[in-house]
C-alpha cells in the first residue's frame, strides 16, 4: 500500500530538526567548560536558574524559530490532504467497494451447518437455494432464484397415486415438489473444479507434504468451474442429514422429508470411520434416497410427508443451496482440517459473490463473482418505491458493486466513530449512540439529529420479523394451568407490566408493543382495532391504550390475591423471575421489573443467572416468569403460532417454552398450518390469537424495531427482514464518498505543534537547571 | 546451571497438571458438556440426539475424572480430563469444538498480538527509564514532587480510558491514525500508531515510579558517593553507575515478561481490532470454547514459568554474585 501523502511530512520534520540535534549531542563537553570559565568560585544556588550564556541564547532562540517553522508547517499541512487515519489502502480510493463489519467471526460457513444471522450475511451472498425474496414487494413473496419457476405442489396418496390439488388434507400421504432449476448456472472459479488436459482434478489427491504446506486456497493457483445441476441439490439435501454434519435442521427435516431418518442411518452405515482425524470424502451421491431424487440434469424432486406448505419457504434458504460434491473431495484430503483447509470456512457458490480473503480475525472479503448467471434489478415494487428512488436501477444487471470488505469491529465506539468518518458504508445504532443520532418528534416519529442530516445520513427503521415475550410456566402450580384463578392472575401480570415503557427505557423507543404472537409483516397479523388485545388495552383515540393498573389490580383481587398478598400465608405473592444475565448491567432492568410487579403487590424474586442454565430451567421447566423472543425463520404466521402448540413444549424437547396445551389451540393449528394464506386461514388464525390472548401464557412484549444509518453514497437500501442476499442490489457513489471522506477527517495537527512547543518550552529551562546544577556539584 | 534447568523444569510439570486441573474444574463448574454442545449446535431446534452425537464425536461423553465404569488404568484415561490434557503436553493443541486447528490459529494470532507488545515493551522501557532518571536527577524538587503527584495520577486511571480517550483524541478529533483495525506487514504500522501510543502512556505511571524507586535505593549507596568524591559528573554518576546497577531488577523483571508478550492484551485487542491471542481467549470464553480455554492457559502457564526460567538465568548473566545451584 502506498503511504498516504501526509505521513510524507515526518521525514521532513526529522530533516529539518536532525542538524540541530546533532549540534545539541557535542555540545555539552564545550558548554560546561564554558560555564566553569565564567563563573570562578560561584556557589550552587536552588534559586530559579536561567543561564544566560551565548550558547544557551543560541539554543533559546533556535528552538522558538523552529517552533515558529512547526507551527506554521502543521498548520499548512493537511489541508485538502486525503485523509491519514483512513484504514484502507489508498489504493482502494475511488472503487466500488461497499465497507462495512462484523463484531463476532462467523461460526460457520458451510449452509449445512449456519443458521445465525451475521453467517447468512456472507453466506446468502454466495450460495444460491432455488428460491429467494423478492427484495422490494410486500408482504414478502417468494420469486425464483436458480428456479426456473416457482415448484408446484403435486398430491399423492398413500398408495403414491396422484390427488387433485383439492384434495383433503387427510388423504395426503405424501407432497412432491418437481424444482427445475435453470440451465447455464456456472460456480465460482475454485481449485475444487481445476482438471487437467484429461479431465482428472488436479487437487483432489494431493501428497500430504504438498497439503501441509498450504496456507489458504490461494495456494492451489489453479481453478476450474463447471454448471450446476439438481444433482448438487439432492447432494446437500443428503448432507442434511449426514450425522457428522450436525445440521440444526437435521430433527426438523426427519419429520417432513420422506425418509430423511432412515437416510442418516444408510449414510452413517455407509461412511468410512474417521482416520487420523479427518474423516474419509464420502460420495454421498452413491447412497439412495427416495426423499429427494434427480430426475434429468436440471430438475430433481423432494418428497414431503402429508403437505408443509411452508416447505417452499425453506427452499429459500441456504440450507437447501447447492453443494458441489468435488468440494467435499477437496477439503476431505487428510491434512486439509489441520490447516483450517475446510468447507466450513472456504465455501463455493454460484452467487453473484465469492469470498476471496477469509480471515475472520481480521477481514473478510466478497468479490464479484466473474462466472456469475447474471440478474437484474427489479422493475416493480410497492407504490412508494420509486418515489424513494428504489426502482432507479430497475432492470440493471447485478451486482452493481465489485466488492465488499467486512472489517473485525468488535466494539461499537471505534466502529460508530468510523462510520461517522465515512469507513464504513452504514451502521445500525447502539444505545451509546443513540441520542446523538436520533430524536423524536412531539408525536413519537424518529427522525434524525441535525448532526447527522448535515453528513447526508439516512435512517431506515422496520419492524423486525421478531417478538419478544414475557412467558408464563404453564406447568407451574402458582402460574401455570387452566384454572380461572391462574388466568386472571396472568391477565393482571400482562396489564401491570408496561412494555411501552420498557421500550421507551430500554430500548430508546425502538419497538411496539405487541398485541399477539405474530409480528408486522406476517400474514395473520391485524393492525388498529382489530388487532389489540383486549384483554389488556383499550382503543381509545384512535389508539391501543394500556389499561389502568386499578384493572390488573380488581383481577388480583378477583384471582384471590386481594393487594397482591397470598391467603395461605397473608404475604405478599412471590413469584421468580428466570433472567438469563447475572451481569450489572441488567441491573436497571430487572429493578424496573421488580416495581411493575410490585404495583399489583407481588414481590418478584429475580433468579438471574447465565444463558446456559436459564435454557437448563426452561427445558425443565422449572422456572415460572421469563423473557424470550423469536425470530421469523420464515414469513409465516406457522413459524410464530408453533411456539404454543401443545405438541412442541419446550419439557417435550421443543420450542413451546411455555409449555401451553390447548387442544382447541393445537386442532386449530394443525388445521391452519397446511392452509394457504386466505380468508378462511385468517379466520383461524384470529381464533388461535383470542384464545392465546384469553389464556395468556405469554404478555405479548414487543416486536423489536431496527434502526440503520446510511450514507448518501449507498443507494437501493431497503430493509427486508427475510432476505439476506440483498448485497447484489446495492449501488455505491465512489466519487462523492471519496470526497466526503476527505473534507471530514482532514488530519488536525496544531495538537502535535502545541505538545512539542510544550516539550521544547519545559526542556529549556530544565537544561538549564541541569547544568547548574551539575557545575555545582562537580566543584 | 544445567542441573538447575533440569530440575526447574521437571518441577514445571506437576505445575502445569494443577493449572490444568484447576482449569478443567472451574471451566466445567460453569459449563457443562451439554452446555458446549448446545452453544456449537445453536439454541434453535436442536434436539437430543444432536447434542449426544456432537459430545461423542469429540470426546465429551465419557466422564469428567474418575471413570466408575472402568476398570485398571482405564479409570483415570477414559475420562475427559486426561484425553484432552495429556496432547497439551506435546504442545498438540487439537482442534476447536467449532472444528478449527488450534495450533494453526495461535501461529497465526500471535504475531499481531507480538507487534504490539513489543514496541509497548521498548519503548515503554526507554520512557520510563528517562523519565525515571531525570526524577532521580531533579530529586527532592518541585519537578520530583510534581512528576511523582502526575505519576500516581496516570497508574490511578484504568487502561480503558487511556483506550477510549486516545481512540477520540487521536483517531476521532485530530483524523492522525486510524481509529481501529489492523492490516499485515508493513501497513500494520499506522494501525499500531495508536496501540503503542496507549500501551506506552498508560504503562508510564507504574513504570516510572517502578524504575524511580529503583534508581533512588542504588543513588544514596557507598559507590556513588564515591563516584561524586572522584569528581564525576551527576550525568555520568546516573548513567554509567546508577542506571548500570539499578538495571539488575528492570532487567530481571523485563525477562520475565518477555515470553508472555505472545499472550496479547486483552482489552487493548478488542478495542483496537488487532486480531492477537488476547481477543482469541476473549472470544474462546464467551463461546464457551474449552478446547481454546484449556490451550491458552496451558501456553500462558508454559510462558510464565519459561519467563522465570529466564529471570533466574538473566540474574546469572548480570550479576556474577549469583550463581544457579
Amino acid at each position: 500500500m502506498s503511504q498516504p501523502p501526509g505521513v510524507r511530512l515526518s521525514p521532513m520534520l526529522t530533516r529539518g530538526l536532525a542538524p540541530k540535534a546533532s549540534e545539541c549531542d557535542d555540545a555539552p563537553v564545550q558548554r560546561t567548560r564554558h560555564l566553569t570559565e565564567s563563573r570562578p568560585g560561584g556557589k550552587a544556588s536552588r534559586a530559579p536558574l536561567r543561564c544566560r550564556c551565548e550558547h544557551c541564547a543560541q539554543l533559546a532562540r533556535t528552538s522558538g524559530r523552529l517552533l515558529l517553522a512547526l507551527g506554521l508547517l502543521l498548520t499548512l499541512t493537511g489541508c485538502g490532504e486525503p485523509p491519514w487515519n483512513n484504514p484502507y489502502p489508498a489504493a482502494q480510493a475511488g472503487q466500488q467497494i461497499l465497507y462495512s463489519a462484523f463484531n463476532e467471526r462467523p461460526k460457520h460457513l458451510d449452509p449445512v451447518r449456519s443458521y445465525s444471522a451475521n453467517e447468512y450475511g456472507f453466506l446468502a451472498q454466495i450460495y444460491e437455494p432455488p428460491l429467494q425474496y423478492h427484495f422490494l414487494k410486500r408482504p414478502y413473496t417468494l420469486i425464483p432464484l436458480t428456479a426456473a419457476e416457482i415448484p408446484t405442489e403435486r398430491f399423492l396418496d398413500a398408495d403414491g397415486d396422484p390427488l387433485p390439488d383439492d384434495a383433503p388434507i387427510d388423504a395426503i400421504a405424501t407432497t412432491e415438489y418437481l424444482i427445475r432449476i435453470r440451465p447455464g448456472i456456472l460456480y465460482q472459479p475454485h481449485p475444487a473444479f481445476a482438471t487437467d488436459a484429461d479431465g482428472r482434478h488436479l487437487y483432489h489427491a494431493l501428497p500430504r507434504r504438498q497439503i501441509a504446506r498450504l496456507r489458504t486456497l490461494d495456494d492451489l493457483p489453479e481453478t476450474g468451474t463447471r454448471e450446476l445441476t439438481s444433482a448438487d441439490y439432492v447432494y446437500q439435501i443428503k448432507r442434511l442429514a449426514t450425522p457428522w454434519l450436525h445440521s440444526p435442521i437435521a430433527g426438523l427435516m426427519g419429520t417432513h422429508i420422506q425418509g430423511f431418518s432412515e437416510l442418516a442411518e444408510r449414510i452413517s452405515a455407509a461412511a468410512p470411520s474417521v482416520g487420523n482425524g479427518q474423516r474419509p470424502f464420502f460420495d454421498l451421491n452413491q447412497v439412495p434416497f427416495d426423499g429427494a431424487e434427480v430426475i434429468d440434469r436440471y430438475s430433481y424432486v423432494v418428497r414431503v410427508n402429508g403437505r408443509y406448505p411452508q416447505f417452499l419457504y425453506w427452499l429459500a434458504m441456504p440450507f437447501f443451496a447447492p453443494m458441489p460434491w468435488e468440494a467435499e473431495a477437496l477439503y476431505a484430503q487428510p491434512g486439509m482440517a489441520a490447516n483450517n483447509l475446510v468447507l466450513d470456512w472456504y465455501p463455493v457458490g454460484t452467487g453473484p459473490f465469492m469470498l476471496t480473503e477469509n480471515n475472520p480475525n481480521l477481514r473478510m472479503t466478497l468479490t464479484r463473482n466473474p462466472n456469475f448467471h447474471g440478474e437484474s434489478y427489479p422493475t416493480e415494487g410497492m407504490p412508494e418505491d420509486a418515489a424513494a428512488g428504489l426502482l432507479a436501477d430497475a432492470g440493471t444487471a447485478l451486482p452493481m458493486i465489485d466488492q465488499a470488505i467486512f472489517s473485525l469491529e468488535k466494539e461499537n465506539i471505534p466502529y460508530w466513530n468510523k462510520f461517522l468518518q465515512g469507513f464504513y458504508d452504514s451502521s445500525g445504532i447502539t444505545s451509546d449512540a443513540f441520542d446523538q443520532a436520533v430524536q423524536f418528534d412531539a408525536e413519537g416519529n424518529a427522525g434524525l439529529t441535525p448532526e447527522m442530516r448535515e453528513r447526508g445520513i439516512a435512517l431506515f427503521t422496520a419492524v423486525d420479523t421478531s417478538i419478544f415475550y414475557m412467558g408464563f410456566n404453564m406447568a407451574d402450580p402458582l402460574i401455570g394451568g387452566d384454572s380461572e384463578r391462574a388466568r386472571l392472575l396472568r391477565r393482571a401480570i400482562s396489564i401491570a407490566v408496561d412494555f411501552d415503557e420498557f421500550i421507551s427505557i430500554f430500548r430508546n423507543g425502538r419497538g411496539a408493543a405487541a398485541h399477539g404472537p405474530i409480528p408486522p409483516g406476517i400474514f395473520g397479523h391485524r393492525e388498529g382495532a382489530a388487532g389489540i388485545n383486549s384483554y389488556v388495552f383499550d382503543w381509545q383515540g384512535g389508539r391501543a391504550v394500556r389499561r389502568d393498573i386499578e384493572e390488573a389490580r380488581a383481577l388480583m383481587t378477583q384471582a384471590g390475591y386481594r393487594d397482591g398478598r397470598d391467603p395461605a400465608s397473608g404475604r405478599p405473592l412471590t413469584i421468580y423471575f428466570e433472567f438469563a444475565d447475572a451481569g450489572p448491567d441488567s441491573r436497571p432492568l430487572l429493578n424496573w421489573m421488580r416495581r411493575q410487579f410490585a404495583r399489583i403487590g407481588i414481590e418478584l424474586v429475580v433468579r438471574a443467572t447465565d444463558y446456559n442454565r436459564f435454557q437448563e430451567k426452561m427445558r425443565k421447566g422449572t422456572g415460572q416468569v421469563f423473557m424470550w423472543g423469536w425470530n421469523a425463520d420464515y414469513p409465516d404466521p406457522e413459524n410464530f403460532l408453533f411456539l404454543l402448540y401443545g405438541p412442541n413444549a419446550k419439557l417435550d424437547g421443543g420450542e413451546n417454552a411455555a409449555n401451553y396445551r390447548n387442544p382447541e389451540f393445537d386442532t386449530r393449528f394443525e388445521r391452519m398450518k397446511n392452509m394457504d394464506d386466505g380468508p378462511e386461514r385468517q379466520a383461524i388464525i384470529d381464533e388461535m390469537v383470542e384464545l392465546v390472548r384469553r389464556d395468556a401464557p405469554w404478555s405479548f412484549g414487543f416486536y423489536p424495531k431496527s434502526f440503520s444509518l446510511h450514507h448518501q453514497w449507498l443507494y437501493n437500501v431497503k430493509p427486508n427482514q427475510m432476505a439476506n442476499n440483498t448485497l447484489k442490489y446495492r449501488r455505491l457513489d465512489p466519487a462523492l464518498r471519496e470526497e466526503l471522506r476527505t473534507a471530514w477527517n482532514q488530519p488536525v495537527i496544531w495538537p502535535l505543534g502545541a505538545l512539542l512547543a510544550l516539550l521544547v518550552a519545559g526542556a529549556v529551562p530544565a537544561i538549564g537547571v541541569a547544568r547548574r546544577r551539575e557545575r555545582s556539584r562537580a566543584r | 546451571m544445567t542441573a538447575y534447568i533440569i530440575r526447574r523444569v521437571l518441577y514445571a510439570i506437576p505445575i502445569l497438571i494443577g493449572v490444568n486441573l484447576i482449569t478443567f474444574m472451574l471451566f466445567f463448574v460453569v459449563n457443562s458438556p451439554d452446555d458446549m454442545a448446545r452453544m456449537q449446535l445453536g439454541d434453535r431446534r436442536v434436539t437430543e440426539e444432536a447434542v449426544v452425537n456432537w459430545k461423542a464425536e469429540r470426546g465429551y461423553d465419557r466422564p469428567l475424572l474418575f471413570n466408575s465404569e472402568a476398570a485398571g488404568l482405564d479409570r483415570v484415561t477414559e475420562t475427559i480430563f486426561f484425553q484432552k490434557s495429556l496432547r497439551l503436553f506435546a504442545f498438540q493443541f487439537g482442534a476447536s469444538d467449532s472444528g478449527r486447528n488450534i495450533g494453526y490459529d495461535i501461529s497465526q494470532r500471535m504475531w499481531p498480538s507480538l507487534a504490539i507488545a513489543l514496541p509497548v515493551l521498548l519503548v515503554g522501557l526507554a520512557i520510563n527509564i528517562s523519565y525515571a532518571l531525570m526524577i532521580v536527577f531533579f530529586r527532592a524538587t518541585y519537578i520530583d514532587i510534581g512528576s511523582v503527584v502526575l505519576l500516581v495520577a496516570m497508574m490511578s486511571i484504568s487502561g480503558l480510558f487511556y483506550i477510549i480517550s486516545g481512540q477520540f483524541l487521536i483517531g476521532k478529533l485530530f483524523h492522525l491514525v486510524p481509529i481501529s483495525g489492523y492490516d499485515t506487514g508493513l501497513d500494520a504500522i499506522k494501525f499500531l500508531v495508536l496501540p503503542v501510543l496507549v500501551g506506552v502512556i498508560a504503562g508510564i505511571g507504574s513504570g516510572t515510579r517502578l524504575y524511580r524507586t529503583f534508581f533512588l535505593e542504588e543513588v544514596n549507596r557507598d559507590y556513588v558517593r564515591t563516584a561524586r568524591a572522584k569528581g564525576l559528573r551527576e550525568r555520568v554518576v546516573l548513567f554509567r553507575h546508577v542506571l548500570q546497577n539499578a538495571l539488575i531488577p528492570i532487567l530481571t523483571g523485563v525477562v520475565a515478561v518477555l515470553p508472555l508478550l505472545f499472550m496479547g492484551a486483552l482489552i487493548t485487542e478488542s478495542f483496537f481490532g488487532i486480531p492477537g491471542l488476547g481477543s482469541y481467549t476473549i472470544d474462546a470464553i464467551a463461546a464457551q470454547d474449552f478446547a481454546i480455554v484449556r490451550a491458552m492457559v496451558f501456553l500462558g502457564s508454559v510462558l510464565y514459568i519459561l519467563g522465570l526460567i529466564l529471570t533466574d538465568i538473566s540474574y546469572t548473566l548480570v550479576d556474577p554474585r549469583v550463581r544457579l545451584s
